[in-house]
C-alpha cells in the first residue's frame, strides 16, 4: 500500500492552530508593560531557532553543536540588507526581511551541510563543532563584516511607512515576529508530514534500513540540514530587526548550546517540545535574573534534573497523561500529584535558601551585610541558625518527596490497571 | 635556529600536557561512547584541589592527592550520573556531561571567586634549567615533561602488564565481546572514567601553575582536547598521543610564520590595497589563524578519514 | 495544548513583572548595568562597590536635592543584546540615569539604544555615564548627547603612552602584540601611527594579533619576540592574556619592557606576581600611589568600608560622575537629564588626580592620565600594593590633562534646554 501522509487539516488540527494564532494576538493586549513585550518577542524568535533545531536533533537523529552558525550569519546577512535599505541602496520591504535572512542561512547550509552531512553520529556532532568554532573565530578576525566587539546596528525604521506600520514601536516588531513565527511553526509541522519528514525519521531511527527502501540516508539528512538553516535564518533575521544589532556572540557556541538546551528541556521528541523548551528558557533567562545572581546554578541544576528524571522533556511528561486523559482517569492522579508537588516545594525551599544563603555569604556580603530575606523572613546568614533550618527542611523535603513519589506510583499502577482494562476491552 | 629549538620544546611540553588530558577522554570516549564534556572540568578541578592542598601541606603532596579526589568525583559522577541515563541514549548522556561542566564551573565560582587564584609553581622548581643560545628554558617545564612521559610509561604498563588493563584493551575495540566474556563492564567504565578523570586531575596540578589557576581554564582547553581525541582516532591511544604532539605542534610553530594569502598574491603578481575585496580574508596570517588550525585540521580529517589518524573504527 | 503554555508562562512573567516596578519613591535612582553573573561578575561587583561607595557619600551628606541616592544593580550578562533587554526594564521602572563601564560592545549597544530611545520617547529621556568603556567610537562617529565618558578612551590613552615612551632613549625597536577583536586591533593601529609619528626612528619589528582569551601557552609569542629583538613590547591585552604573557616572558628571560593597558586590571597582579616587577607598565587614568593626600586618603577609606574584599580603590571616574551628577542636580534644582545633561557639559570638577573638565564637543571627561612601574611595595612611594600582593604600582610620568585631547569627529544634536 502506498504511503498516504494524513491529512493536513482537519477540525482538530484547525482549531489547535486557530487557537495559537489568537493567543499570539492577544497576548500584548494583556501584556503591555516593553519588558513583556520585548520578552514576547524574544520567545517567538526562540521558537523559530528551537524548531529549526529540532528538525535537526529530533526529526533526524543529528546532534548539532554549531546551529547558530545558521542563525548568526543569517542576522548579519539581513543587517547588512537593512542597512542597504536605510542607504536607499536596495529596496526590499522589512516586512520580507527574514526571506533574505532565511535565504542566507540557506546558503550556508548548502555549504556546510554539502561537508557535514556525510556523516552521522559523533562525527557530524564534531564536525559541526568544529565548524561552529572556525566561524567563531572568524567572526572577530574580520571586523569589516562582523562588526567586531561592537558588532553591526541598524535602524529598523526605514523606508516610507505602509499604513502606519513604521516597526519603530515594539508592538508592531512583535507583531511581525508572531506571524512569521505562526508561519513558520505551521510550515515546520507540515514538512514533519510530508514523506521527506518520515523519511528523516526513519534515518533517525535506523539508517540501514532507511538505505534498503531505497532512499540515500545522506540526501535525506543533507535536505533536513538546508531546511533546518534556512529556517534557523529566518529567526536570524527577526532577532536582527528586534534589536537592531548583531554581534558575534549570535554566532558563537554558547548561542549554539543554548538552543539544543532549549530543544532538549522541551523535549526533542514531539512537535511542541521545543516550542515549550524555547519560551521557558528564555523566560528564566531574561526574569529569573533579575531576582537572584544565583540563576545560572539554578538552571544547571534544573537541566541535570530534567536529564536524570524526565529525558523526553516536559512534552513526554504532558504526552505520558494521554492515555489516562483518553480514558478519564487523569483526576485519580491529582491527589497525588499535589502531595508530591507540595513536598517538592518544601525541598526546593531548603534548596533554594541554602544557595541563596552561600551566594549571600560570598559574593554579597561586603555590599550589603550578611542580612538578608527570603520568602518574607529576614535572618542574618552569618549565625548558625538559618542554615541549621535549611538543612532541615532540606532532609524533610527529600523524606516527603520519596514518600510523595510512592503514592504517585501507586495511583499510577491504579490507572494504568484502568487503561489495560479499556485496552483489552 | 634559537627561534627553532625553543619552539621545538615549547611544542613538545604542550603537546604531552595536552596528550595527559586526552589520554583519560580518549578512553572514556572509545569504551563508553560518550564525548565527555565535564573532563576539562576534572582538569580544573585538579589544579584547585591542587592549589588548596598544597597551601595546606604543599606542593608534593598535592601532585598525589588532587589526582586522587579528582578520580573519587569521577567514579561517583559515573556511578550515580552516567549510570543513570545511560539508558537514555548517548545523547542524555552527552548532556549530561554538558550539564555537569556547567554546574562546576558555577561551584568553583562560588568556593575559590571568579578571579584566578594564586596558585604558584614551588620554589624549588622556580629556577631555569638551561639556556639555548639567550633563551632561558625553565626547570618546571621540564619537570611537567617529566610527569607526561612518567605518566605515559605507567599508563602503558597497566594497560599491557595487568589484567584490568587487558580487559580494558579489549573493551576499546570489542565492548561487547567483552561483556559477552562475563566481565563485569559497568565496573570497568568506573574505573576507565575514574582513571580518565585522575588523569585530568594531574594535568591540572602541573598545568595549573605553569599557566593559571581560572574558572575559565576549562573552557579554555575543552574544545581542544576533543579535537585531539577526534584527530587522533577513537579507540587508539597511540593515535591520541600523536595527535596531541601534531596539535601542540600547530599550535607552537604556526606563530612564527608571518605570512598571509598577501604574500602569495604578491608573489603571483597579483596586486592588492586595503580596498580589495575581501581583504580582511587575505590579510590574516598563520600565525593569526593558528589556533583555529587545529579545527580546520578535525573537520579535514572527519571529511576524509573519519576514523582519525589511527582509530579503528567510526563513531 | 500549545496555547495554554504560551498563557501559562505570559501570566507568570507579568506577575513577576509587577513585582519588579517595586522600587521605593522620592529617591534619585541609578541603574548599574554589568554583568553580575557569569565569568566576569567579579569586575561588575567592584565597580557596584565603587558606585555604592560614592552614593554612601552622597547620601551621609543629606543626598542631592533633599533626595538619596539609590543604586539599582541590574545583570546585563556582559552581552549586548541582554543589556538592551536590560535597557527597557529599567525604562520601564521608570529610572533616568544609568551607569555601564566594563566592555565595549555593551557600550555600543546601550549607547545605541539609548538614542533611539531618547528621540522616540523624549519625555522619558535617560542620561548614561560610561566610566569604562574606551571605544574611540563612543565619543566619536557614534557619538550621542546624553552619553558622558569619564574614563580616557583608547586613543588619549596611547597619546599619553607614546608620548612617555618617545622620551625613553633606550627604545629602538617595538613590538605590538594584542588580541584580534576591535579592542586589540584599534591598540596596535594606534600605537603603531602615533610612534612612527613621535619617534620615526624607533623601528616596529612586529605586529601580532592573537585570538582572544584562547591562548593557554604565551612561550612561542614570546620565542618570536625575543628573535625580534625588540627592546619595548605595547600591549592592549587584559585578563589571563597578559598575565600569561608576562610569566611565559619572565621563564624564558625575555628583557623587554612591557607597555600595557590593563596590567593592573583585577585579578590579573595575583597571577604575574614576581614575574612583572621593574618591567611592565601601564597606562590608566588612576593607580593607588599616584601621590597626594586625596589619592592616599580615598584608597585608605575604600579599604575601610570594604575591608574582606581584595580589590582596591581603582575607578576615580565613578566618583567623578557622581560628583558631576548631584552638582549638576543641585546646580538646576532638577532631576531632569536634559537639563542635567546641559549642565554636565564643560563642567570642571576636582579629581584625586588633579583637574579635569568635561569637554562639550563629545562629552568626554579631559584628565590627566598617569604611566606607570609594577614594583615592589615599600611604604614609601609605592605606598599600596594591589590586591593584597605586595606588588603596588610606581609612578614614571604624569601626562597632564591639556596634552591628551585629541581631535574629534563628534556632531551631536544638542536639545534645548
Amino acid at each position: 500500500m502506498a504511503y498516504q501522509p494524513p491529512p493536513l487539516i482537519h477540525r482538530k488540527r484547525l482549531l489547535t492552530w486557530g487557537l495559537t494564532a489568537a493567543v499570539l494576538i492577544v497576548m500584548p493586549l494583556i501584556f503591555k508593560q516593553s519588558f513583556a513585550l520585548s520578552m514576547m518577542s524574544q520567545m517567538g524568535i526562540a521558537i523559530i531557532f528551537a524548531l529549526s533545531y529540532n528538525m535537526l536533533l529530533g526529526q533526524t537523529g543529528m546532534l548539532s553543536f554549531g546551529h547558530a552558525v545558521y542563525f548568526g550569519l543569517g542576522a548579519f546577512f539581513s543587517v547588512h540588507a537593512l542597512n542597504a535599505v536605510g542607504a536607499g541602496n536596495f529596496h526590499w520591504p522589512v516586512t520580507l526581511l527574514p526571506l533574505i535572512g532565511g535565504v542566507a542561512g540557506l546558503f550556508f547550509g548548502v555549504i556546510f551541510g554539502y561537508v557535514t552531512t556525510k556523516h552521522s553520529g559523533t562525527p557530524f556532532a564534531m564536525i559541526s563543532l568544529g565548524i561552529a568554532e572556525m566561524v567563531a573565530a572568524c567572526s572577530l578576525m574580520f571586523p569589516t563584516f562582523f562588526g567586531g566587539e561592537g558588532g553591526i546596528s541598524t535602524d529598523r525604521v526605514v523606508g516610507n511607512a505602509v499604513m502606519g506600520i513604521t516597526f519603530g514601536p515594539s508592538i508592531q516588531v512583535y507583531y511581525l515576529i508572531a506571524g512569521w513565527c505562526f508561519v513558520c511553526m505551521v510550515a515546520m509541522y507540515a514538512l514533519t508530514q510530508t514523506p521527506l519528514g518520515r523519511m528523516a525519521n526513519a534515518v533517525r531511527d535506523n539508517a540501514e534500513r532507511a538505505r534498503f527502501v531505497g532512499y540515500n540516508p545522506t540526501h535525506v539528512r543533507y535536505m533536513m540540514l538546508m531546511l533546518s538553516s534556512f529556517f534557523a535564518g529566518i529567526a536570524g533575521a527577526l532577532a536582527a530587526i528586534n534589536y537592531e544589532l548583531v554581534t558575534a556572540e549570535n554566532v558563537g557556541v554558547v548561542a549554539s548550546g543554548n538552543v539544543l538546551l532549549m530543544s532538549f528541556i522541551g523535549g526533542i521528541g514531539h512537535f511542541f517540545g521545543p516550542i515549550i523548551g524555547a519560551m521557558l528558557v528564555t523566560f528564566i533567562q531574561s526574569a529569573l535574573s533579575n531576582y537572584t545572581l544565583a540563576w545560572l546554578l539554578y538552571f544547571g541544576l534544573f537541566f541535570l534534573v530534567m536529564i536524570l528524571f524526565a529525558p523526553g522533556g516536559i512534552a513526554s511528561l504532558i504526552t505520558l497523561h494521554k492515555p489516562a486523559w483518553e480514558v478519564a482517569q487523569v483526576r485519580k492522579l491529582v491527589p497525588s500529584y499535589i502531595v508530591a508537588g507540595l513536598a517538592g516545594a518544601v525541598l526546593l525551599v531548603g534548596v533554594i535558601s541554602l544557595i541563596e544563603m552561600i551566594y549571600q555569604v560570598e559574593t554579597k556580603a561586603e555590599q550589603s551585610g550578611t542580612e538578608m530575606s527570603l520568602f518574607g523572613i529576614g535572618f542574618d546568614a552569618a549565625t548558625v541558625m538559618p542554615w541549621v533550618v535549611s538543612v532541615c527542611i532540606l532532609f524533610v523535603g527529600a523524606l516527603l518527596l520519596w514518600m510523595a513519589s510512592r503514592y504517585v506510583r501507586s495511583s499510577w499502577t491504579q490507572v494504568a490497571a484502568v487503561i489495560n482494562a479499556r485496552r483489552s476491552a | 635556529m634559537e627561534f627553532f629549538l625553543v619552539t621545538l620544546l615549547n611544542s613538545l611540553s604542550y603537546g604531552l600536557l595536552l596528550f595527559m588530558l586526552s589520554s583519560g577522554l580518549t578512553l572514556i570516549f572509545s569504551m563508553m561512547g560518550v564525548l565527555n564534556f565535564a573532563h576539562a572540568s576534572f582538569y580544573m578541578l585538579g589544579a584547585y584541589f591542587a592549589f588548596q592542598t598544597s597551601q595546606a601541606i604543599g606542593f608534593w603532596p598535592a601532585l598525589v592527592v588532587a589526582p586522587i579526589a579528582v578520580a573519587a568525583l569521577g567514579a561517583i559522577t559515573e556511578r550515580y550520573g552516567l549510570r543513570t541515563v545511560h539508558k537514555y541514549g548517548h545523547v542524555a548522556e552527552l548532556l549530561f556531561t554538558f550539564g555537569l561542566a556547567y554546574i562546576i564551573e558555577e561551584i568553583v565560582h562560588l568556593i575559590w571567586g571568579r578571579a584566578p587564584v594564586e596558585y604558584k609553581i614551588p620554589a624549588v622548581l622556580d629556577f631555569s634549567a638551561f639556556s639555548i643560545f639567550s633563551t632561558q628554558y625553565p626547570a618546571y617545564r621540564v619537570f611537567m615533561m617529566l610527569v607526561s612521559v612518567g605518566m605515559l610509561i605507567a599508563l602503558y604498563f597497566a594497560l599491557t602488564r595487568t589484567r584490568i588493563g587487558l580487559i580494558i584493551q579489549a573493551s576499546l575495540t570489542h565492548p561487547d565481546m567483552v561483556e559477552s566474556l562475563g566481565h563485569n563492564v559497568p565496573r570497568v567504565f568506573m574505573t576507565v572514567f575514574a582513571g580518565g578523570a585522575a588523569l585530568a586531575g594531574l594535568a591540572g596540578v602541573i598545568g595549573g601553575n605553569a599557566f593559571v589557576t581560572e574558572p575559565g581554564m576549562a573552557a579554555s582547553v575543552g574544545t581542544i582536547v576533543f579535537v585531539v581525541v577526534v584527530f587522533g582516532g577513537m579507540g587508539s591511544l597511540a593515535g591520541a598521543f600523536v595527535a596531541s604532539l601534531v596539535i601542540g605542534a600547530v599550535q607552537t610553530f604556526s606563530v612564527g610564520f608571518d605570512y598571509s594569502l598577501l604574500n602569495l598574491f604578491a608573489l603571483l603578481g597579483i596586486e592588492t590595497s586595503a580596498d580589495s575585496a575581501w581583504y580582511d580574508l587575505w590579510k590574516v596570517t598563520i600565525s593569526q589563524a593558528g589556533p583555529v588550525l587545529p579545527y580546520i585540521l578535525m573537520v579535514l580529517m572527519l571529511i576524509f578519514r573519519p576514523k582519525g589518524l589511527m582509530g579503528t573504527r567510526e563513531g | 495544548m500549545i496555547g495554554q503554555y504560551i498563557r501559562g508562562s505570559a501570566i507568570a512573567a507579568a506577575l513577576f513583572a509587577v513585582g519588579m516596578g517595586a522600587a521605593s519613591a522620592n529617591t534619585v535612582k541609578i541603574a548599574y548595568l554589568e554583568g553580575l553573573s557569569g565569568p566576569f561578575a567579579n569586575v561588575g561587583e567592584v565597580g557596584l562597590r565603587h558606585l555604592q561607595f560614592a552614593a554612601d557619600r552622597i547620601n551621609a551628606k543629606g543626598g542631592v536635592l533633599g533626595q538619596k541616592i539609590e543604586v539599582i544593580p541590574f545583570d546585563t550578562k556582559t552581552s549586548p543584546q541582554e543589556a538592551q533587554l536590560v535597557f527597557k526594564q529599567l525604562v520601564d521602572q521608570g529610572i533616568r540615569y544609568m551607569m555601564q563601564g566594563n566592555g565595549s560592545a555593551v557600550a555600543i549597544a546601550l549607547s545605541e539604544a539609548l538614542g533611539k530611545h531618547n528621540s522616540r520617547e523624549p519625555e522619558k529621556t535617560v542620561l548614561y555615564m560610561n566610566y569604562g568603556a574606551v571605544d574611540p567610537s563612543l565619543t566619536n562617529d557614534k557619538c550621542n548627547f546624553y552619553h558622558f565618558r569619564f574614563d580616557a578612551d583608547v586613543d588619549m590613552k596611547m597619546q599619553a603612552l607614546t608620548t612617555y615612551m618617545a622620551q625613553q632613549k633606550d627604545i629602538t625597536k617595538v613590538y605590538l602584540i594584542n588580541q584580534d577583536y576591535a579592542f586589540g586591533q584599534s591598540v596596535a593601529k594606534a600605537g603603531r601611527a602615533m610612534l612612527t609619528k613621535k619617534r620615526p626612528d624607533i623601528q616596529i619589528v612586529g605586529d601580532d594579533l592573537h585570538p582572544l582569551g584562547k591562548i593557554k601557552d604565551f612561550a612561542p609569542y614570546v620565542a618570536k619576540i625575543k628573535a625580534s629583538g625588540a627592546d619595548a613590547v605595547i600591549s592592549g591585552n587584559w585578563g589571563n592574556d597578559i598575565a600569561l604573557l608576562i610569566k611565559a616572558a619572565k621563564d624564558a628571560g625575555l628583557k623587554a619592557k612591557f607597555y600595557t593597558y590593563y596590567a593592573g586590571g583585577l585579578g590579573t597582579p595575583p597571577v604575574i606576581g614576581e614575574a612583572g616587577v621593574g618591567n611592565l607598565k601601564q597606562v590608566t587614568v588612576f593607580h593607588s600611589n599616584i601621590g597626594g593626600s586625596g589619592a592616599a586618603a580615598e584608597v585608605e577609606a575604600y579599604r575601610k568600608r570594604f575591608p574582606d574584599s581584595k580589590d582596591d580603590f581603582y575607578w576615580t571616574t565613578i566618583m567623578t560622575a557622581v560628583d558631576m551628577l548631584t552638582r549638576a542636580m543641585e546646580q538646576t534644582k532638577s532631576t531632569d537629564p536634559t537639563k542635567v545633561a546641559l549642565a554636565m557639559e564643560n563642567m570642571k570638577a576636582t579629581q584625586v588626580t588633579g583637574e579635569a573638565y568635561m569637554r562639550p564637543e563629545n562629552h568626554q571627561l579631559v584628565q590627566p592620565i598617569f604611566v606607570s612601574t609594577f614594583s615592589k611595595a615599600n611604604g614609601k612611594d609605592v605606598k599600596f600594593d594591589v590586591e593584597r600582593t605586595g606588588f603596588g604600582f610606581q609612578t614614571d610620568a604624569r601626562i597632564e590633562a591639556k596634552d591628551t585631547v585629541l581631535p574629534t569627529t563628534c556632531k551631536f544634536q544638542r536639545p534645548k534646554g
